[in-house]
């Protein structure tokens, strides 16, 4: 029995000592961030982001970009809107990216800090389907929720051909693909029927997972998109990007003033022509603009209003807040070649008063 | 001390290390689940719906994939990996055929289970929706049945490699005291080396089925993820292992979080419980 606590204590210490060696570790790379040398023109600091996978490959080439220009490395790792929230008041980010803007009862968390909804781009959710030809369909938001719904059962349905009176619809019977996977596209989507139908609002909601009344699931855009490619008679929805990269059929839908509007780039920067509030926390569904996509939404980064938390320094503060300003100015040239949907001349001017917004000790950064 | 001394005590520090990581998993998973205990308690266990909008969770359709495909996947490869370790190690001992399809089945082990899933999404899936337009069940494609036959794939060269080694370990005199008698190949097979290689063939099977238990991504990209009771076994369904990996990443809610973490502790409890109910299982065939 001794010797077997002898052993315990021996494992013991072992752990403590694993554990223990890894923090000065960590402290060391910061130090190396910080104290790096600093030159005037290029920074040598590395900022470290997580959050949201959409926004990824624009970020990616947005980041690569600023590194070649300015210095700074950025670190953005995609691990989902949820876990760049988390990460962020975990505090172990310098700013989180997140699909969906942040509830009230998240935003409480950050104990007396504030956090800000800094808009980079918008993005958009297309419905996608696997039909004979593949023909340009048109669609209404409850025809769409009544598909998702299960209540439209097949493709020759009277609901589908009213919408598309030159189209020759099979009488296949549909089979609906959602994410899997807990998604800021399913939040948006959902988030849009949530609005738009009635039933759909009281038996689904909105949500990043849902319980679904019907259909398969597949994981991520690819997932999604290969089911419906081999699954005649399937209907799915994918982000616009994804969807423009492989030229998936996509269907138009009817936006609020009635009009049939063709997912692009530029019908999604339109739907962000609506009265924006001051702190950008706003779900474009179903927008008001008369040419603009029904299914867009911004996609943010988010930053804490006070720079100064956990020892952070002064310059870390800076090019953290001069990264995000460029990203929202010079940063807009790379959205529309990967097909994202850059900031309307309206949210960009709300982005910068929200970025002078930003303290240091209580002083503007910017 | 002498260096023999010291050899012990280092196994014994690892052995401990390894029981106490073990328990940190298992403490870590508890502590984390506690907020859905709580809240949820047996309720967790019982419900069959999953309802993140509504902070509904029940694993009971979870828990029920996963039993399913995983059982149905260790049916299926049974025979095949019984097969082929009886070919491997009574009929085709040596040789190039032999050692080409040895590290073949070995190669199958050694596939990365995205690979699997793509193989099973691309080419299984078509092949199964096929099959259920001739059965007149909805073709899906996917679904409980194409994510246990690639499970079944899956986890061959697992049991397959154990049963063979197991069977060349029958004493060569027993077999050639059965074929002096005048026993037939078969009659040997049938009489001797299964009979004597019974606990070390269910060994095998256990470990496969455990592989199947928590297999993840091969499962989620080829079962539908339905997250409701299946209805037959085309139906689309969901394993405990899939939701966790389809779910964690967004899942924000602190409820929301400790469910999934949850379904990770009951995944443990349940590949626990097999294992300890087959240990039972081969002492007791063993003895006879």
């Amino acid at each position: 029995m001794k010797k077997f606590l002898t052993l315990l204590t021996i494992a013991a210490v072992m752990l403590t000592v694993f554990s223990c060696s890894q923090e000065p570790q960590q402290q060391q790379q910061q130090d190396q961030g910080q104290n790096g040398p600093e030159e005037i023109e290029k920074v040598d600091i590395e900022i470290l982001g997580a959050g949201a996978t959409f926004p990824l490959p624009l970020y990616t080439a947005m980041f690569e970009d600023y590194h070649q220009k300015y210095g700074p490395m950025v670190n953005y790792q995609g691990i989902g809107s949820g876990g760049g929230i988390r990460n962020l008041l975990d505090k172990t980010v310098d700013f989180g990216g997140t699909d969906a803007f942040m509830s009230e009862e998240d935003m409480a968390q950050a104990a007396g800090n504030q956090i800000l909804h800094i808009p980079t781009c918008l993005g958009a959710i297309v419905v996608t389907y696997n039909l004979p030809d593949n023909p340009t369909l048109k669609l209404t938001g409850q025809v769409v929720a009544d598909i998702f719904l299960g209540r439209i059962k097949k493709w020759n349905n009277n609901q589908i051909q009213n919408l598309n009176p030159g189209v020759e619809l099979p009488n296949m019977d549909i089979v609906v693909v959602h994410r899997s996977d807990g998604s800021g596209s399913t939040f948006i989507f959902s988030d849009y029927l949530t609005k738009i139908h009635e039933d759909w609002a009281e038996m689904v909601g909105r949500g990043k997972s849902l319980e679904w009344p019907t259909g398969l699931g597949a994981k991520g855009n690819p997932g999604v998109a290969g089911l419906i490619q081999q699954t005649p008679g399937s209907i799915g929805y994918v982000e616009l990007t994804y969807a423009l990269s492989n030229n998936m059929p996509v269907s138009h839908i009817q936006n609020s003033s009635s009009n049939f509007i063709e997912p692009t780039p530029e019908a999604v920067s339109a739907a962000a022509n609506v009265e924006l509030p001051n702190d950008m926390r706003v779900s474009l569904t179903d927008t008001d603009a008369p040419d603009g996509y029904p299914i867009s939404g911004f996609t943010w980064i988010i930053v804490y209003q006070e720079q100064n938390y956990n020892n952070r320094d002064k310059v870390r503060a800076e090019q953290v807040a001069k990264l995000m300003w460029w990203m929202i100015h010079e940063g807009q040239s790379h959205p529309q070649p990967l097909h994202y949907a850059p900031l309307p001349e309206q949210a960009v001017k709300k982005a910068e008063s929200l970025l002078r917004s930003m303290t240091y000790n209580g002083e503007a950064i910017l | 001390m002498k260096s023999d001394t010291v050899f012990k005590y280092v196994l014994h520090l690892i052995a401990v290390i390894i029981l106490a990581l073990l328990s940190l998993i298992f403490i870590t998973l508890f502590v984390n689940s506690l907020p859905s205990i709580k809240s949820l308690g047996l309720k967790f266990f019982i419900s069959t719906r999953w309802n993140p909008v509504k902070g509904e969770f029940g694993a009971l359709p979870f828990l029920v994939g996963t039993l399913i495909t995983s059982f149905l996947a260790l049916i299926i490869s049974t025979p095949f990996s019984l097969s082929i370790a009886v070919f491997l190690s009574e009929y085709f001992k040596r040789g190039a055929l032999s050692s080409v399809i040895r590290s073949g089945v070995e190669l199958l082990s050694g596939i990365p289970s995205v690979i699997y899933g793509f193989w099973g999404l691309f080419v299984l899936v078509p092949v199964i929706r096929n099959l259920e337009l001739k059965l007149h069940v909805p073709p899906y494609g996917v679904g409980i049945f194409t994510a246990s036959l690639l499970l079944a794939i899956m986890i061959i060269p697992y049991s397959a490699s154990i049963i063979r080694e197991v069977m060349k370990l029958v004493p060569a005199d027993l077999k050639e005291a059965a074929y002096s008698l005048g026993a037939t190949r078969f009659e040997v097979l049938k009489g001797v080396v299964i009979p004597y290689s019974k606990s070390g063939i269910t060994a095998g099977l256990i470990l496969a089925l455990g592989r199947a238990l928590g297999e993840t991504m091969a499962v989620t990209m080829v079962i539908g993820n339905a997250n409701v009771l299946p209805t037959s076994i085309f139906a689309p369904s969901n394993t405990m292992a899939s939701i966790i990996a389809n779910e964690f990443s967004e899942a924000v809610d602190s409820i929301y979080l400790s469910s999934l973490v949850e379904l990770g502790l009951l995944l443990i409890v349940v590949s626990a419980a097999i294992n300890i109910i087959s240990r039972w299982v081969i002492k007791r065939t063993s003895k006879v």
